[in-house]
């Protein structure tokens, strides 16, 4: 015993150059240039909306009329609106608004699906089959439509937004998840585990949930991207974030008064919407590459 | 083939059943008394009675369906709240100038988008690839109503070179037989007419087509890129061909296949970008006649908008299928 010992230590180094699944994918998106952009802009994004009340120059509805419609300056770096208000200070606030609708709205949106695509695939039958066709269902109006479905009933406000915009993405993710369990449900470890006898429901959530994972988050990342355009467009028309809530859409649409005379009032929340778009696209992008190079156009 | 078509429209009823069901479902899952809300605080008792009476409200949930299913199958969407005429009779003109304008941007979208989808993949990693790559990144990040309102500003405003709103001048307007400008005035002739009516296309066609065409780009360059490296193109570049007739002729025919499921996805998409673009250019189309419906509570309009356009999505989706199998004949459909 004695003279094994010392070999443990050589062992170990070696040990630890073998990569987990998680690792792997972790190496191969920091070799993407593209996907560190996304998310070096999305960190910012996500600092930005923490500490937003501290950094912001002034408050979000501080109005000073006799500072109405200034131009970008040294006192307003993006310019005032019609109301006096400091563009910048509102735009990082919208940052919260944007970020908060978009993980949260996805999270929901993954949760349920994600129950429903289980029950649909591992079950199968008519679980399976009706379903199915609900997703089918759903999947048949253009998205943005069926989020002023749903906002035309429950009544505009961001809140409500927010549950639109989670319930049309249930399906994708439903979808998603129920042909990963049809595949995983196929595997030898799940035939073992029901050969030993354990329960439906813990195979479902200790086998299957981890292992139908990785695209998930891929499509979560790139669902946050969307999740967050919807929301302005709700904004945007007046179905989402209401008055004199800082929401970009909003903003826009606000803007719309006096972006003849003052177009700043316009380009700089659209630009703060595409930017986080962006970075969330193309960190999502990455991720793809990274976890699963079969999902790769 | 026909059988393929039989069995996948067999399939869509379901569907289409549901459809009505979700839509159905908009007013009665109102919450509180959806009469009391259409009308607003201040309505009579009368008036909310005979409201809920039009509407049906007081019958049982599936009387109320199978009464709405029927009146769909015989045609009837519905009457609009505000103007009392029947939704088919009003929404025609709508239909119709969304349909130009989705056509347009779809037009717009597939030239560009495809061209500079091989161009990229024919010179990777040139300067033009990518620039062109970089631009459908941004292309797919950008929030098309923002879009909108940037293209009223500069061409509309600072350049003043294209029309911001509309689809005609208002002093001389066109004498509308099918509500499709472009094409009405072709047939009468009136160029000068159609002139104006293409200018009044531009930017919100533009606006329209820019996601699809960022889309249809990248999905093009991966889909040549595939198919550039293989063999048969080789063989074909090997003869002497002209590198021209190579890409084109050889390469696309195979590339353009998971392109057109994409173009199919993407026209469902244009049908929900338009209600914003619609709004932004003051374009008389159905988006903008589903958004003042709900700004009016005009429920009706609201459903009956809602289940027109996912039924022309959901056709849209079957015709691509079809159009699928006529391509590739590697497709089987057993």
């Amino acid at each position: 015993m004695s003279e094994l010992a010392p070999k443990t230590p050589q062992i170990a180094p070696q040990a630890d150059k073998v990569a987990g699944p998680w690792q792997e994918a972790w190496r191969s998106f920091k070799k993407s240039k593209v996907a560190v952009v996304g998310a070096g802009i999305v960190l910012f994004f996500i600092i930005v909306a923490l500490i937003g009340p501290w950094i912001a120059p002034q408050g979000i509805n501080e109005q000073l009329l006799a500072n109405r419609l200034q131009k970008p300056s040294g006192a307003h770096w993006l310019g005032t609106d019609d109301f006096g208000r400091d563009i910048l200070s509102r735009i990082i606030h919208g940052a919260r608004i944007s970020l908060w609708v978009g993980f949260f709205s996805v999270i929901g949106s993954v949760i349920v699906g994600s129950i429903l695509g289980i029950v649909a695939g591992y079950y199968g039958k008519w679980v399976d089959t009706i379903i199915s066709r609900f997703f089918d269902i759903m999947l048949a109006f253009p998205s943005i439509l069926l989020a002023i479905a749903v906002v035309s009933v429950l009544g505009p406000s961001l809140q409500n937004a927010l549950i639109a915009i989670a319930i049309i993405n249930v399906p994708n993710f439903g979808r998603l998840i129920r042909s990963k369990v049809l595949s995983i449900k196929e595997e030898e470890y799940i035939t073992s585990a029901k050969a030993i006898g354990m329960q439906d429901i813990r195979i479902l959530f200790s086998h299957i949930l981890p292992n139908s994972m990785a695209p998930v988050i891929v499509q979560g990342t790139l669902a946050i991207a969307t999740a967050i355009i919807e929301a302005a467009a709700l904004g945007f028309l007046g179905l989402g974030a209401q008055a004199p809530t800082p929401e970009w859409g909003k903003m826009l649409a606000d803007a719309r008064v006096n972006f003849i005379n003052a177009p700043w009032t316009m380009i700089f929340p659209g630009v703060a919407i595409m930017l986080t778009v962006l970075g969330f696209n193309l960190m999502g992008d990455g991720m793809r590459d990274a976890l699963d190079p079969r999902m790769k156009n | 083939m026909l059988h393929y078509i039989g069995r996948r429209i067999l399939q869509l009823i379901p569907v289409l059943l549901g459809m009505t069901f979700v839509v159905f479902m908009i007013i009665r899952a109102i919450p509180g008394d959806p009469a009391q809300v259409i009308l607003g605080q201040q309505a009579t008792a009368e008036a909310i009675e005979a409201l809920r009476a039009k509407l049906g409200l007081d019958n049982p949930w599936y009387v109320q369906y199978f009464d709405y299913l029927g009146g769909l199958l015989q045609g009837n969407l519905g009457e609009s709240l505000r103007t009392t005429t029947p939704v088919t009779e009003e929404i025609w003109p709508y239909l119709a100038a969304t349909f130009e304008l989705s056509m347009f941007a779809i037009l717009i979208a597939v030239i560009v988008g495809v061209n500079a989808g091989i161009i990229s993949a024919w010179f990777q990693n040139s300067w033009f690839d990518y620039t062109a790559m970089i631009l459908a990144l941004v292309g797919v990040s950008m929030p098309i109503f923002w879009l909108g309102l940037m293209l009223q500003y500069i061409f509309g405003i600072e350049l003043g070179i294209l029309p911001t709103t509309g689809r005609e001048e208002v002093r001389n307007p066109v004498e509308s037989m099918t509500n499709l400008y472009v094409f009405d005035t072709l047939m009468q002739g009136r160029f000068d007419q159609l002139s104006t009516v293409l200018k009044h296309l531009v930017l919100p066609g533009l606006a329209l087509a820019t996601i699809p065409m960022a889309i249809i780009a990248r999905m093009t360059r991966s889909s040549m890129l595939e198919v550039m490296r293989s063999d048969y193109v080789r063989t074909a570049r090997a003869k002497g061909q002209k590198m021209f007739w190579v890409v084109y002729k050889h390469a696309l025919k195979n590339a353009i296949i998971p392109v057109l499921t994409i173009i199919g996805l993407q026209m469902g998409l244009l049908l929900g970008g338009a209600i914003l673009t619609e709004t932004i250019f003051g374009w008389p189309g159905v988006g903008r006649y589903i958004y003042e419906a709900i700004s009016f509570r005009d429920y009706p309009v609201i459903q009956s908008g809602i289940l027109i356009v996912a039924f022309i999505f959901v056709m849209i989706n079957l015709v691509i299928d079809v159009l699928y199998s006529l391509i590739d004949p590697r497709i089987k459909y057993d």
